[in-house]
């Protein structure tokens, strides 16, 4: 008797797990993996498109950009993502990995920017720091004071950097190694400067297998200074208001919602607003880009829907829904451009990533 | 008298041969050693407290949502462009989930149409957010608006329903847990479907027909080996088995379930053993002398006598998976998932996995939601615990 019981038990899971491995050949729901910086700006196109149209809300997963990729370059077969966001430009890695698995077809979306904030408690006096500063209290190895050779991070108080800074101590929160956000900051404001310092590249013409990592130097100290604070900005924003003496790295969308508690510092002499960051005058921002995956468009019919709807001007446009949750629009003229190229689902070659 | 007496005392203290000077020291020690306990007591409970407090502080009001009531049009050109259903100063402050919805709305009472109507209407979550005195972004001239409406008491605070049948949303005044919350229940009931027989079974073999050998030892220190095994690394196997291997939907209550069995499995192992074994051996020795077999003895005499134990054990470990987040990273189930999932192959989120999903949104409203969405799934374990201890007293046998 219990023999019985027992072995329907065990079909019945059987046929669960017999079940679901055949799975639908076309399918009605698109999958979006990809970048936590794009992820809202995704999942709210996701949200409005569900609600606006008969389709049901694509899913859209939080993976980081790398991990994105990953999936997302897996194959052509239909688990596999649609479409995949990242917060920078797919590295020709990916896209040969991409062209390994059969995934050729691919178009590139650039949707806007997005800032990188350096900011600090609310009510200290306003700050302004120039990407030199940074470096200089950010970095691993700093230049000696006669400026010739490397050594340790000495640095504690901002105004040991430039007496015109603070007397205040150094103490940077700041997003880990495995975020998008630090990949963002080391490359504008530490590979940036130290490719052209010949403090750091001498190092690396001396010998180039030893110190290859003197090339584009972006090694951050590990002292106790710059204190990694987990992938959540909020956790950052808490830190920063709780700590005067603090600074924060952190997304614009963050320092849009938190004014009340935090400020951003000047970089060179600018302020960090939509205006100064779509042109470019604010220099630590990023592109956030989404990449289809066209040879799916056929078997999930609502992708050209979800695409043409993200590239709308209500969505990526200077007052679209997306500014209002910290997207910066691209410049009007790239913006067509690239809605066009968009439309048209433009292959994206190999030769198009090595371009800057 | 006395005070000679208590004189002539303390002198002969020393005389008695049951005195021991080192008494008054022992028992101050005890006592020093008892207000160390309490204190540790006290500690975790003010932590608790703390923690409670907060979280009922800040989510309590994210059971209210602001509502206005204002003049809304519906016809076909308001259809076509919803912003145009109300009056043009009010599109600052009405939520955009709302108007998009209006379509919907005519569709499904028909009646609407070609009338305006006076309506409350759901307001954006920095209106919500000024209602509830929270901070909030709204520019001058809306707020004169909003003011002047409160003192005609045309915006008001009501219950949120929203929260509880909508999914999640991007729009902060539109999201809820429900999605999650069915998402939840599927998962789980893939994981009990799966965990529980298996789990009884294994513990009922392990405890009534194994012999005490090397593999059964084997086996024994695997398994309580295997309940101490962080839970992410339960979600790389998921990954490797149910989703790559045997490809199963990513994200699905499926492979949660199945995943979250695997994690159960252990915990409901160890209880039901212990179950079992406390069912004294004289039931089994006079079932045998009734000449009754073996399978009998257990089907049922042991296990239904064992039964509470189980349950017990079984519900505490549904509960430990039902709050489960890090395994579910992996196979993708944290992810942007508004609709409620209609069967254990479509994608779908669980509760906790919503909470952390909001905490870290840059959106103000999602603080009290969050901490509305950890009371909300912090009252169902508590529920889910009372009902272990419930049945444990209820049915419970004592020997």
């Amino acid at each position: 008797m219990i023999f019985k019981k027992s072995a329907l038990s065990l079909i019945a899971t059987s046929a669960i797990v017999v079940s679901s491995i055949n799975m639908a050949q076309a399918r009605e729901q698109i999958r979006i993996v990809g970048s936590s910086t794009v992820y809202p700006f995704s999942s709210s196109v996701a949200e409005e498109f569900g609600a606006t149209s008969k389709n049901p809300t694509p899913v859209v997963e939080s993976t980081g950009s790398g991990g994105g990729m990953k999936l997302f370059c897996k194959g052509n077969d239909l688990n596999t993502p649609d479409i995949t966001n990242a917060s920078r430009r797919m590295k020709s890695k990916e896209f040969k990995l991409c062209e390994k698995n059969g995934v050729t077809d691919i178009t590139e979306a650039v949707i806007g920017f997005d800032g990188i904030a350096i900011a600090q408690n609310k009510n200290n006096k306003a700050l302004e720091l120039s990407k030199k500063h940074l470096l200089l209290a950010v970095a691993e190895e700093v230049p000696s004071k006669d400026g010739k050779s490397l050594v340790k991070n000495p640095y504690k108080k901002w105004n040991e950097i430039d007496s015109s800074l603070p007397d205040r101590e150094i103490i940077i929160y700041g997003p880990p190694t495995s975020s998008g956000t630090r990949d963002a900051f080391e490359d504008m404001i530490m590979k940036g400067q130290t490719k052209k310092m010949d403090v750091y590249t001498s190092l690396y013409k001396k010998d180039k297998v030893k110190n290859k990592g003197y090339k584009k130097y972006h090694k951050v100290r590990q002292d106790g200074v710059y204190v990694p604070s987990g992938e959540n900005d909020n956790l950052i924003v808490q830190k920063l208001s709780k700590n005067p003496a603090a600074i924060g790295i952190f997304g614009y969308s963050f320092l849009i919602q938190n004014d009340d508690k935090v400020a951003a510092a000047k970089i060179n002499g600018v302020l960090p607003t939509p205006k100064s960051i779509s042109s470019g005058e604010y220099p630590i921002s990023r592109s956030l880009f989404f990449y289809t995956k066209n040879s799916h468009r056929k078997d999930v019919p609502a992708m050209d829907k979800y695409v043409e709807l993200f590239m709308k001007e209500d969505m990526i446009g200077p007052e679209g829904i997306l500014s209002e949750i910290g997207l910066i629009a691209l410049p009007d003229e790239r913006r067509t451009a690239i809605r066009a190229s968009v439309a048209k689902y433009t292959k994206l070659t190999l030769e198009d990533l090595s371009k800057k | 008298m006395k005070n000679i007496n208590n004189t002539n005392n303390n002198k002969n203290l020393s005389d008695n041969p049951f005195y021991d000077p080192s008494l008054t020291q022992r028992h101050k020690s005890a006592r020093r050693f008892k207000i160390f306990t309490i204190t540790c007591i006290a500690f975790a409970l003010s932590f608790l407290v703390f923690f409670l407090g907060d979280m009922i502080t800040k989510g309590l009001p994210a059971f209210q949502q602001s509502y206005m009531q204002i003049d809304v049009t519906y016809n076909d050109q308001t259809i076509a462009s919803t912003r145009k259903a109300i009056d043009k100063k009010y599109r600052r402050i009405v939520s955009r989930a709302w108007l998009r919805n209006i379509p919907k709305m005519v569709q499904e009472s028909p009646e609407l149409m070609a009338t305006t109507q006076s309506t409350w209407v759901l307001v954006n979550h920095q209106v919500d957010q000024y209602m509830k005195d929270h901070y909030y972004k709204i520019k001058n001239k809306e707020l004169k608006i909003i003011e002047d409406m409160k003192a005609q008491g045309k915006i008001q605070l009501q219950f949120n329903s929203i929260f509880f049948t909508q999914g999640d949303s991007k729009i902060p005044e539109n999201s809820g847990l429900k999605s999650s919350i069915i998402g939840s229940i599927l998962t789980l009931l893939v994981t009990m479907v799966v965990a529980f027989p298996m789990g009884v079974m294994t513990a009922v073999y392990l405890e009534e027909f194994a012999d005490d050998n090397r593999w059964t030892q084997f086996i024994e220190v695997n398994i309580n080996n295997l309940a101490a095994i962080p839970s992410i690394l339960f979600g790389l196997l998921g990954l490797a088995v149910f989703i790559n291997l045997f490809g199963m939907p990513r994200s699905s209550p499926l492979v949660g379930g199945l995943t979250l069995a695997l994690m159960t499995l252990p915990i409901i192992i160890v209880s039901s053993r212990a179950a079992l074994r406390s069912v004294p051996d004289s039931i089994r020795q006079a079932g045998y002398g009734l000449g009754l077999t073996k399978v009998q003895v257990v089907q049922d005499h042991v296990i239904p006598l064992a039964f509470p134990g189980i349950m017990t054990g079984s519900i505490i470990g549904l509960a430990q998976a039902m709050g489960e987040t890090a395994p579910l990273i992996i196979i993708g189930m944290i992810a942007f998932i508004p609709d409620s999932p209609g069967s254990i192959f479509e994608a779908a989120t669980v509760m906790p996995a919503q909470i952390f999903t909001w905490a870290g949104m840059p959106e103000r409203a999602y603080v009290e939601r969050t901490a509305a969405g950890i009371m909300v799934l912090l009252s169902i374990l508590i529920s889910l615990n009372a009902l272990a201890i419930i049945l444990r007293k209820k049915f419970e046998v004592k020997w």
